[in-house]
């Protein structure tokens, strides 16, 4: 266990690695930031300053071992635009981020994973024909689309709730809603055939065969089984707790880390994005983390094969 | 004294029809073998009896077991018959026990369902169980997982699964198949001591004539959802009246003798949904008349206990009447 943990934790650790070196090719390959952040209009000795303070003018490979270094002793560098730490830029924005996802988490798990087992329960009835149309509506439409559909027919039309912006909770349900709808449908497809795949094992046939009540088959055989490859999904759900709403942030205008990425992106503020890129990975790659112990947990082979040293 | 009477079972999956007319008796204590090719309707015949196909069959006749039908029977009716009078154990030993459970837990389960018994009661009745059946170092096992054990390990924990509910009857559908040889030998005698130590009825399901003629005392052969002949084991194998079943046996390889061309069957088993208006059997037989193909054979009693399906049989019985 020990040994599956540390093997883990140093592929966690690379993954990281990549993703900050790839950030970082990516942003120099893309465009200057001293030009686009002093305009090129600006005067070349200008220019050549704003270089100078922020170390572009060395080499690219000069760059690359200051910036990782500095990474590695937990500095993650500060915003070209107001010169804050942009780990702090960051970070006071995750608040506003997960009051949208944590609830649209919710709502994804708790629609989503009940519909899917209703679904699979009653296999080709009504009910599950207008639960996978839905999800399969719930997934197809982009969340900007509906996005600016709830807004037309919540906020324009019925002038129930605000259209955009931040401030009162009710700013926050149809961005929520949006988000959770499509997860939902996901994690609705998903735990349907998940259970579909389960209740055609030979061993649901034994539970029945023995006697257990098909209530106590489903709770006690099938769903333990079915929870194994769903778990995967949630996993890649709370991963994207943080950067899963940049869309929607930008739709409704929500304040949360996904709108700074964007406007740090066009403006090149290298240290801020990365910073996020950074932060975002280490969600998935914790999220990915867990799913794995979880996985342990719920499915004695894999328990075992770890136990063996492999994996 | 019969134990299960099936009468006219009938099954069909979306319309298609599986299985035909078929009637069945299980004494009490006995064994009766069913043998056949892979989708002539033995197993469907079980898994109809005790309701664990799926919705989508449509299951119609009567299996009484003493007297009381179980068609169209409760759901909990049915959970205490399933398992507690009747178990049934599988082909596949791996996949037939819950991977994510431990092995004491799936047995303590039946034994808390058809004999109340839970805690420490059902444990040490587990493990009994589990020394019954042959497994080495039970108490141990009890905590293992199906994946921990081999094959005929896993049989041998369906069968004290079975064993659990204390059954009148087990049906074993082909338990051997999974298995390598000498396992199969090993579960078979364990299916011939368990039946003599506790008087529980047997039920084997088998493609394989051999397994089946070791075993039981009365054996049906099926072809294509019908039972085309019925006999005990003896009067069968003396006296094989189906050209199906002569086939069978001619399949079979002799134990003695200079090694010889195994005779197979020409032909394959008809689709279901393209079934011969007459005999299911007539396009391979090599003794078929035009009588064949007007009408589906009735059972003709040729002998005490011994019927079969073909219109020669008809002749023999009209001529012996």
């Amino acid at each position: 266990m020990l040994r599956f943990l540390a093997s883990r934790l140093a592929r966690a650790l690379l993954t990281i690695a990549m993703v900050v070196t790839f950030a970082f090719v990516v942003l120099r390959l893309s465009g200057d930031p001293a030009l686009l952040i002093m305009s090129v209009d600006a005067p070349p000795e200008a220019i050549a300053a704003f270089r100078a303070a922020w170390g572009l003018d060395e080499p690219l490979w000069m760059q690359y071992v200051k910036y990782f270094g500095a990474i590695v002793q937990g500095d993650l560098g500060r915003s070209m635009r107001d010169g804050r730490d942009a780990i702090v830029l960051v970070t006071e924005r995750i608040p506003a981020t997960l009051a949208l996802t944590l609830p649209a988490l919710a709502i994804k798990i708790g629609i989503g994973i009940p519909a899917g087992i209703y679904a699979a329960l009653h296999r080709n009835s009504l009910t599950d024909r207008l639960v996978m149309t839905l999800a399969v509506m719930g997934f197809t439409v982009p969340s900007f689309v509906l996005g600016l559909l709830l807004v037309l027919v919540f906020a324009v039309q019925l002038g129930w709730l605000p259209s955009g912006g931040d401030g009162t909770w009710r700013h926050a349900i149809l961005p929520v809603v949006t988000l959770g709808i499509g997860g939902a449908a996901v994690l609705a497809r998903f735990t349907r055939s998940a259970m579909l795949e389960v209740l055609g094992q030979p061993y649901i046939r034994t539970a029945s065969a023995k006697g257990v009540p098909w209530r106590a088959v489903v709770r006690g055989h099938a769903l333990p089984n079915a929870a194994i490859p769903t778990v995967t999904i949630i996993g890649f759900m709370v991963g994207s707790l943080i950067a899963g709403a940049v869309v929607v942030e930008s739709v409704f205008s929500w304040p949360g880390v996904g709108r700074l990425l964007v406007v740090a992106v066009s403006n090149r503020d290298l240290a801020v994005v990365q910073c996020i890129l950074l932060l975002v990975a280490a969600t998935m790659v914790a999220s990915n983390l867990i799913v794995d112990l979880l996985y342990g947990a719920l499915d004695p082979r894999l328990r075992q094969a770890r136990a063996g040293g492999a994996g | 004294m019969t134990l299960v009477a099936i009468r006219g079972l009938s099954v069909a999956f979306d319309g298609i029809p599986a299985l035909r007319e078929v009637d069945l008796d299980v004494p009490r204590g006995g064994a009766v073998g069913m043998v056949g090719e892979s989708g002539c309707g033995k197993s469907v015949t079980w898994l109809a009896a005790l309701g664990l196909l799926p919705g989508r069959a449509t299951v119609t006749g009567s299996v009484a077991l003493d007297g009381q039908e179980l068609l169209g029977a409760q759901g909990a009716t049915l959970d205490r018959v399933r398992g507690g009078r009747v178990a049934m154990i599988f082909q596949d030993p791996a996949s037939s026990l819950n991977p994510v459970h431990r092995l004491g837990t799936q047995v303590a389960e039946a034994l808390r369902l058809h004999r109340g018994m839970v805690g420490t009661a059902a444990r040490a009745e587990a493990k009994r169980l589990f020394d019954q059946v042959g497994i080495p170092d039970a108490a141990r096992r009890l905590d293992a997982y199906p994946h921990e054990l081999s094959g005929g390990q896993n049989q041998r924990v369906m069968i004290a699964m079975a064993l659990a509910g204390q059954p009148e009857l087990l049906v074993a559908d082909e338990p051997t198949t999974a298995l390598d040889v000498t396992i199969q030998a090993q579960i078979l005698d364990l299916l011939n001591r368990l039946r003599r130590e506790t008087g529980m009825a047997l039920v084997l399901i088998s493609h394989d004539l051999g397994v089946v003629s070791e075993t039981c005392e009365e054996v049906a052969v099926m072809y294509a959802g019908r039972i085309v002949e019925q006999a005990p084991a003896e009067a069968l194998f003396a006296n094989p009246s189906h050209p199906y079943t002569r086939g069978l046996l001619a399949a079979l390889p002799p134990l003695d003798g200079p090694r010889q061309k195994l005779a197979a069957i020409p032909g394959g088993v008809p689709e279901p949904w393209a079934m011969p208006r007459g005999c299911a059997f007539a396009p391979r037989c090599a003794r078929r008349t035009p009588a064949c193909e007007v009408a589906v054979p009735s059972h003709a009693r040729i002998a005490e206990r011994h019927s079969v399906a073909c219109v020669l049989a008809e002749a023999r019985e009209l001529v012996a009447a």
